[in-house]
């Protein structure tokens, strides 16, 4: 097992060499450089594509054009440019073309700031594109974690043909720390891409000379030709739904509070969580990793002793309209954020679920 | 058989086209197809379609094809030559395509001297849409958002692409063609083969400019849209090599 000290970014642009990427577009924006900085050099290295975009809108059509013809491609961003990527996402998701894209998110709205924030679960959850379509966005809470689901994301894409967002933060991009650049991921069992743009004679033998044209599309100006293209659309995300609910669960065995945290905000909650265990309030933590599919699953598994769950992000409240999905009215829903770029201090979490307490008590 | 003189070419499907009597897009796809067949790249070949009229030439293109968000083309083919060298990859956009919504993408694909071949579509109007002003409509011209005739007092002077992509230092070969009559048609044709052939020689970005009729959105007989084309649009975009590489070697 090697383990190496690596700053997040770069880890996950390793992460990306490591699930067999092929190719990757960009362009700069902090607080994310270091993965095209680290791609740009590696990759001629191992014969592969590097290519920086004259904007995210061409850069994810890049995506488009190099998922579509079969490759593994990546592209990563932070906020504003991931708002830019939309048009290209949402035509992946239609033409059902895999591929990888990296959120590091940062402060808004508009051109916010470059501090880590993760007021951008409504644009990577509900996407900003159009049409009925989903991405699975898996959201790592620190490197080592950034490594793994990076590195399986490739897999994830290819699996359903879909985009997959990493949606990581300003602090876990630019956070050092030791990460094991050999462990094992998950693996899926692939088909092949015969469905990708390679030209006809790739798939010609000598049984088969008659080959139809690969299309990559997502039109179709005929109704009910469109609507079976959708449905084709929602049997993956009802798939993926029911098998990639990613979530773990943190101590709610009798806990009276259950925090609902991801990323970033997970880890500070956990720091919190020790501190209240010492003053013997017993809080436990749904911590989702997957943030579409969200884990509903997670919710039936909280205990009869829980009173509310108290929701912490670092935006102004964005997964709490999931947590009141999932939770169904069942038990009151309470929420403590900071946003700006302003990361929450271990203490005010502490403060926040002793007033949610004092408040469901009172 | 030996007496066939003339043979549908194997570039193009049996679909027939959607195109309006007159217009000219789908002679520049047979022309592109004829291409594609002579120099034996059907096979490899990878077509982008834009968004315009042309937007479903992925039915009528015997390769495979990508369709493309509107005047994105040429990033989506950056991406598929990218990944795969081997492959004769090219856009066909129209003007709204490329030279409105997407000027930054066919520009950067120049100046990245992207080894794909662009056919590019001019006819002076958005057609699909039902006729509106285009960065190319012509001054006095009249659509359906300029409804007394371009003001170029207003909106400008329209541009000339063909121009502005052929200054470009990565740019290898830009020329404008017409379709409007058979020997243009016939020059036409060795432009398209030119593009192709720099790409499979390496040379880089290469693109070609069709003069192309709209007769219904210009509210003419196809007969006086050719006479236009002559009359009207090559004094304003004249025809002919705007840059070649070979030349300049
Ligand atoms: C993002 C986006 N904006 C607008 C449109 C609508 N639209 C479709 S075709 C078109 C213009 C096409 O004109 P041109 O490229 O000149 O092609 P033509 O139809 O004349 O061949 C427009 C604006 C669209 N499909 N997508
Ligand atoms: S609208 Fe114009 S460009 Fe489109 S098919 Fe008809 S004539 Fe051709």
């Amino acid at each position: 097992m090697a383990k190496v000290l690596m700053k997040g970014n770069e880890a996950m642009a390793l992460a990306a060499i490591k699930g067999g990427v092929d190719a990757f577009f960009g362009y700069p924006i902090t607080p994310q450089n270091e993965i095209p900085e680290y791609l740009s050099r590696e990759l001629p290295k191992l014969g592969k594509v590097f290519v920086q975009a004259e904007s995210e809108v061409a850069a994810i059509n890049m995506v488009y054009g190099a998922g579509g013809a079969g490759a593994r491609v990546l592209t990563s961003s932070s906020s504003p440019g991931i708002a830019l990527k939309q048009e290209g996402i949402t035509y992946m998701a239609g033409s059902q073309i895999p591929g990888v894209i990296i959120n590091v998110m940062r402060g808004g709205p508009g051109l916010g700031g470059i501090q880590p924030s993760q007021a951008d679960y409504y644009q990577v959850t509900r996407g900003g594109g159009n049409g009925d379509y989903n991405c699975i966005v898996l959201a790592p809470e620190n490197v080592q974690e950034a490594f793994d689901l990076v590195k399986e994301s490739f897999d994830l894409a290819d699996y359903y043909r879909n985009p997959v967002m990493i949606a990581a933060d300003g602090l876990i991009g630019q956070m050092m720390a030791p990460v094991d650049i050999d462990k094992e991921t998950p693996k899926l069992d692939l088909p092949e891409k015969d469905w990708a743009t390679t030209g006809m004679k790739n798939r010609r033998t000598k049984e088969n000379k008659d080959v139809d044209p690969n299309i990559i599309v997502s039109l179709s100006l005929v109704d009910t030709v469109l609507e079976e293209m959708n449905l084709v659309l929602q049997k993956k995300y009802t798939h993926m739904r029911e098998n990639q609910q990613r979530y773990e669960l943190i101590n709610i065995e009798d806990a009276e509070i259950v925090i609902v945290a991801y990323g970033t905000s997970s880890r500070i909650c956990r720091s919190a969580m020790e501190i209240l265990k010492e003053e013997g309030i017993k809080v436990g933590m749904i911590r989702p990793i997957t943030l579409w599919p969200f884990p509903e699953k997670a919710f039936a598994e909280i205990p009869e002793s829980v009173k509310g769950l108290l929701t912490v992000e670092m935006s102004m409240g964005q997964m709490i309209d999931d947590v009141k999905i999932s939770n169904n009215g069942k038990l009151p829903v309470g929420f403590y954020g900071r946003c700006g770029g302003v990361i929450p201090e271990p203490e005010e979490i502490v403060n926040a679920v002793k007033d949610f307490l004092g408040g469901l008590n009172g | 058989m030996d007496n066939l003189v003339f043979e549908r070419t194997k570039g193009l499907t049996k679909k027939e086209f959607s195109y309006c009597p007159g217009c000219t897009h789908g002679i520049i796809h047979r022309l592109v197809a004829e291409v594609l067949e002579e120099l034996n790249v059907l096979d490899t070949a990878v077509g982008v379609a834009s968004v315009g009229c042309s937007v479903i030439n992925y039915e009528y293109f015997d390769c495979d094809m990508q369709q493309a968000a509107h005047g994105r083309a040429p990033a989506v083919a950056t991406g598929i030559k990218r990944v795969n060298p081997e492959n004769t990859v090219f856009t066909y956009q129209g003007d709204g395509d490329l030279a409105a919504i997407g000027t930054a993408e066919i520009i950067h694909a120049a100046h990245r001297n992207e080894n794909i071949s662009v056919m590019f579509v001019n006819n002076a109007i958005f057609g699909m849409t039902g006729g509106q002003m285009a960065p190319t409509t012509l001054p006095g011209q009249k659509t359906t958002t300029s409804q007394n005739g371009r003001d170029p007092y207003v909106v400008g002077m329209p541009i000339r692409m063909s121009e502005v992509l052929g200054q470009i230092p990565g740019a290898y070969y830009v020329e404008r063609v017409s379709v409007h009559n058979p020997k243009h048609i016939i020059k036409a044709k060795k432009a398209i083969k030119k593009a192709f052939q720099n790409q499979i020689d390496g040379k880089g970005f290469s693109l070609v400019e069709f003069i192309s009729t709209c007769p219904i959105n210009w509210r003419m007989t196809p007969n006086d849209s050719l006479k236009w084309v002559e009359d009207s649009m090559i004094p304003y975009y004249p025809l002919g090599v705007v840059k070649d590489g070979d030349k300049n070697d």
